[in-house]
């Protein structure tokens, strides 16, 4: 929509952060981007972005990912948003705003969002080159690139948030870095002292160097006007390349100062609780740059939403009003969880504190607690496990002892109060506000089932995400309190999990899903044909147990074809045009060249797409069903097995050339991987297993994102698991380090093996290991320690697996009835599917997608032969 | 077009349009559980499927989401009692005995009947 300036009331909006897209989101859902032209005009190059996640940029965020700006909401509503025009002047008397382009807009509304400045202590020196803030991800970008070039030493100035966040960039960004924070401790807003001790100590166990209770005097320069050092108030000098100004922020009030707005007298625009200048009925302020109602201001984004949704809706002429925020935060700080709630200090009349302290583990738990029982707030360093549920019980009387909420589960008297305690009234997510009673209408009242649906329709749990798991928690609760049955089967044919039913078949040696279903299916599902679901998850748990139980190991015999999944059906990967693709195992990516000669060769004669995959092997493409016998009989003759791409199962095991070759390298990497790859090849799993063996430290092989990875050290191997790739990506947990050549073996077997045992189906290691209960450490103690006494169980069932290992496309080729099933038609064989059709693209091959349309025509009959 | 060999195993036939019984293959070519697809004279393809207990099934071939002909590549079950087979490009269901979509109930496959003679 395009308003004719005048014709329509225009609102203009100064500032596009977080809080001023919130706000337009806010108007668009009151309907007001339809009757009102909307202005926005922004400072910074680019639009809203996630300032709270500005840190995760040096994570591998890029600053497209950081975007808080659906540019189609903002076409769809009209929106006319100028970026890298900030407003100059606003003229009041006759209602104009001019911005740095020159452009003048006249509105009817003005909403300031100025947001804040980081303030910068007036120290001598403070503007020399090597001197940043920490603010948008301009400031980030240029800290990077001074970093990288110029400095082998940061120094933060400020122990506060954004001070600690800015301390952990610099250091992985490699520098030495320092913070100095002139309160007595870090985070002195949030923590109280022994809060404040538990987060140094883990900090400086990180490699980070915090001085506190001193001042910045000086910026020391050198001779070419960089940095060189700074002055503390304690006499002494630290020498460093580049300083981080983080001591807090200040609002942005300068356009409202000019324009003649009140300000208070520490900053900040005043404004009433509707969010309305006190100055100026026609503009309004929120976010960090507005005075509010109650005398703060406030530099959390969540009030700063709550301010925008209060402008919107007065701008609606709804009754809405800001008169106060909790400032309870929960963050993670360095891979710390530090969090604070209600009166964390502890300044209410005759209150009483209940400590927990730890500071060898880093913890430190307090609650305020006041004189009748209610709790009043409370800080959480080291393990913020519990903040949803004490946030949410401020002001009321727990139900129990509020020692025992602090106390570590496992010190006994520790009791785990879930959410299902919690008042209606109580605010489960405080980015969007919404109750405890909210999130259980949405379950009652609107039918969700699950979190995701829970998200959709409340909004809860799509702020910071900090409530999500209590969320899941009272989905759960008021699910099963409304009598649905929280199902943890693992389809409607069986109401146990994988692993359930992976320790029924090893234990009844039950070897056919017919009887595993007729005995143990559900009720109604007994004697039926089961479902796409659980027929491969049970084919799978028998080929992974096949010797042991008595099962073939060949999984197209008999029963066990029906159950595969259709690319293991027919040993290849279904396409979209019902094509199959080929890959042959290249053990450890290592092959002659007679080898790829003969893949060439074969792709060659039966005109297949051909391309390098991830894993250090060649994928051939566009076979049809009928080619994939006579090109793996090809494959076969040559020495080539199945690659078990099709398969959950092992993949493949990377490598890099390692000593041999590399000057770097220590270990002999490429034998490594072909050891296990050979070892492992064939192994069907919950879900595809991954692999890579790096034959030094700078890990070429990438193992770390890999299911179990490898990296050679001087003294042998260290063995990561759990990596991945992917969508989600994790790195791998460090098991155990030098390990010798049989040592890493029999890791590896065990660690499978305990895998294959207890995921769920189509749970990828990274999402198991963070999935059981105990996490690594019970994997460490389970497949290291042997706390459970299986190991000798899961090494002899793995040796059963590699004594019993056969290729089933040797198999099969050798096998006419199995060959039967490999063709188009069953009643002409030689006829192939037409659908099946191919156009030339870049010298190969690509399926022609018209064709799959073309002859689309499942309910009238026409001939096309 | 070959058609397989005749042997003196009991035959899978389908009914077309005009009535007419279409011999597709021998009864043993299908295992329990899976499907097989056959081309009809008029150049259309029907999946065949048969389930445990012996019943046999047939509807057409097409994936009628993705366009491919490869419903009888899918693996199949029993939904509250009724038979389906499950698309292997994106899983959608379909009853094998309408032809009915499980999973959005506006598309549906052409069903037939099958019978052994």
């Amino acid at each position: 929509m395009t308003a004719t300036p005048g014709a329509t009331p225009t609102i203009v909006l100064v500032g596009h952060g977080m809080v001023g897209q919130r706000f337009l989101e806010a108007l668009a859902e009151r309907g007001l981007t339809a009757t009102h032209r909307v202005v926005v005009l922004c400072e910074e190059p680019r639009p809203a972005y996630d300032r709270v996640q500005l840190t995760s940029y040096f994570s591998g965020r890029t600053p497209e990912e950081l975007s808080m700006t659906d540019m189609e909401f903002i076409k769809d509503h009209g929106i006319e948003l100028y970026v890298g025009d900030p407003a100059e002047t606003v003229d009041r008397a006759a209602k104009k705003v001019t911005a740095k382009s020159g452009q003048v807009f006249e509105y009817d509304t003005l909403v300031l969002a100025t947001g804040s400045y980081p303030f910068v202590p007036p120290v001598p020196n403070k503007d020399a080159e090597g001197c940043f803030v920490y603010r948008t991800i301009e400031d980030l970008l240029a800290i990077e690139e001074y970093a990288k070039s110029r400095a082998t030493t940061g120094a933060v100035v400020g122990g506060g948030l954004l001070g600690l966040e800015a301390a952990g960039a610099l250091k992985g960004l490699g520098l030495t870095s320092h913070i100095v924070e002139f309160a007595p401790r870090l985070m002195p807003v949030q923590v109280d002292e022994g809060g404040g001790a538990a987060l140094l100590r883990t900090i400086e166990d990180m490699g980070l160097t915090v001085h506190t209770g001193v001042g910045t005097q000086e910026i020391v320069v050198g001779e070419d006007g960089a940095v060189t050092g700074m002055k503390l108030s304690d006499g002494s000098e630290l020498a460093t390349d580049l300083v981080v100004f983080s001591a807090g922020v200040r609002p942005r009030d300068q356009l409202a100062r000019d324009s003649g707005l009140t300000v208070g007298e520490r900053g900040g625009i005043t404004v009433d609780e509707q969010c309305r200048t006190v100055t100026d009925p026609h503009v309004f302020a929120i976010g960090e740059c507005a005075l509010a109602a109650d005398g703060r201001v406030y530099g959390l984004v969540a009030p700063g939403y709550e301010q925008a949704e209060t402008a919107a809706a007065t701008i609606a002429a709804d009754e809405a009003s800001f008169t106060g925020a909790d400032l309870s935060t929960k963050l993670k700080l360095l891979g710390v969880d530090v969090a604070s709630f209600g009166d964390a200090h502890g300044t209410a009349e005759d209150c009483l504190d209940v400590v927990y302290s730890d500071s060898r583990a880093g913890l430190y738990k307090k609650l305020v607690i006041g004189r009748d029982g209610t709790l009043l707030g409370g800080i959480l360093v080291g393990d913020a496990e519990a903040y949803g549920t004490l946030r949410a019980l401020t002001g009321s009387v727990p139900p129990i002892s509020p020692e025992s909420l602090v106390l570590p589960a496992q010190a006994g008297s520790g009791a785990q109060l879930g959410p299902s305690a919690l008042p209606d009234e109580a605010i489960i997510c405080s980015c969007h506000n919404v109750s405890k009673g909210t999130i259980r209408g949405a379950v009652t009242e609107h039918r969700c089932t699950t979190v995701p649906e829970v998200k959709k329709c409340t909004k809860a749990g799509t702020g910071c995400g900090s409530c999500v798991k209590v969320l899941g928690q009272l989905v759960t609760a008021e699910l099963e309190a409304s009598g649905v049955e929280v199902d943890k089967g693992l389809c409607g044919c069986f109401s146990q999990t994988r692993e359930e039913l992976y320790e029924i078949v090893l234990a009844l040696r039950i070897n056919t899903y017919q009887d595993l279903l007729d005995r143990y299916g559900r009720e109604d599902a007994r004697g039926g044909d089961g479902c796409e679901t659980c027929k491969p998850a049970v084919g799978s748990i028998i080929a992974s147990l096949a010797p042991t139980i008595g099962a073939s190991g060949y999984v197209l015999d008999g029963e066990q074809a029906a159950l595969q999944d259709s690319n293991d059906h027919f040993l290849a990967n279904l396409q979209k045009n019902g094509s199959y693709s080929v890959v042959p195992r290249i053990p450890g990516g290592e092959i002659t060249p007679d080898g790829l000669i003969v893949i060439g060769e074969i792709a060659r004669d039966f005109g297949l797409y051909t391309k390098i995959t991830g894993g250090q092997r060649i994928d051939m493409f566009g076979a049809r069903v009928e080619q994939l016998p006579l090109i793996w009989t090809r494959l076969v003759d040559a020495g080539f097995e199945s690659g078990h791409a099709y398969g959950k199962a092992l993949r493949t095991v990377k490598s890099c050339v390692g000593r041999t070759w590399c000057r770097y390298g220590v270990q002999d990497s490429v034998r490594m991987a072909i050891d296990l790859e050979l070892r492992y090849r064939g192994l069907r799993s919950p879900h595809k297993l991954k692999s890579a063996v790096s034959g030094c430290a700078r890990e070429c092989a990438e193992a770390q994102s890999k299911d179990f990875g490898v990296i050679a050290t001087s003294n042998g191997w260290n063995l990561y698991v759990g990596g991945n790739g992917g969508a989600t990506p994790r790195h791998a947990d460090l098991l155990a380090q030098d390990l010798t050549d049989a040592e890493l073996i029999r890791l590896i077997d065990r660690f499978l093996m305990f895998y294959i045992r207890t995921a769920d189906r189509l749970e990828r290691t990274s999402t198991w290991l963070e999935r059981i209960p105990g996490g690594l450490d019970h994997v460490r103690d389970v497949v290291v320690e042997d706390s459970l006494g299986i190991c000798e169980e899961l090494e002899s069932l793995m040796a059963d697996h590699v004594a019993h290992y056969a290729d089933e496309w040797a198999t099969t080729i050798n096998d006419p009835e199995k060959l039967a099933r490999f063709v188009s038609f069953v009643n002409a064989p030689d006829t192939p599917d037409p659908v099946v059709g191919f156009v030339p693209e870049r010298g190969q091959i690509k399926p022609d997608l018209p064709l799959l349309t073309i002859g689309h025509r499942p309910l009238e009959g026409s001939a096309q032969r | 077009m070959t058609l397989a060999p005749e042997t003196t195993d009991l035959k899978i036939q389908l009914r077309l349009e005009d009535d007419d019984w279409f011999t597709v293959c021998d009864l043993h070519r299908l295992v329990p559980g899976r499907g097989v697809a056959a081309l009809l004279p008029d150049g259309r393809q029907v999946a065949v499927f048969r389930d445990r207990t012996g019943r046999l099934y047939g509807i057409d071939n097409r994936d009628p989401f993705g366009g491919a002909a490869v419903l009888s590549r899918g693996l199949t079950g029993t939904h509250q009692g009724r038979p389906f087979v499950a698309s292997p490009l994106l899983k959608q269901r379909f009853d094998l005995e309408t032809g009915q979509c499980l999973d959005d109930e506006s598309v549906r496959v052409a069903a037939y009947e099958v019978r052994t003679q």
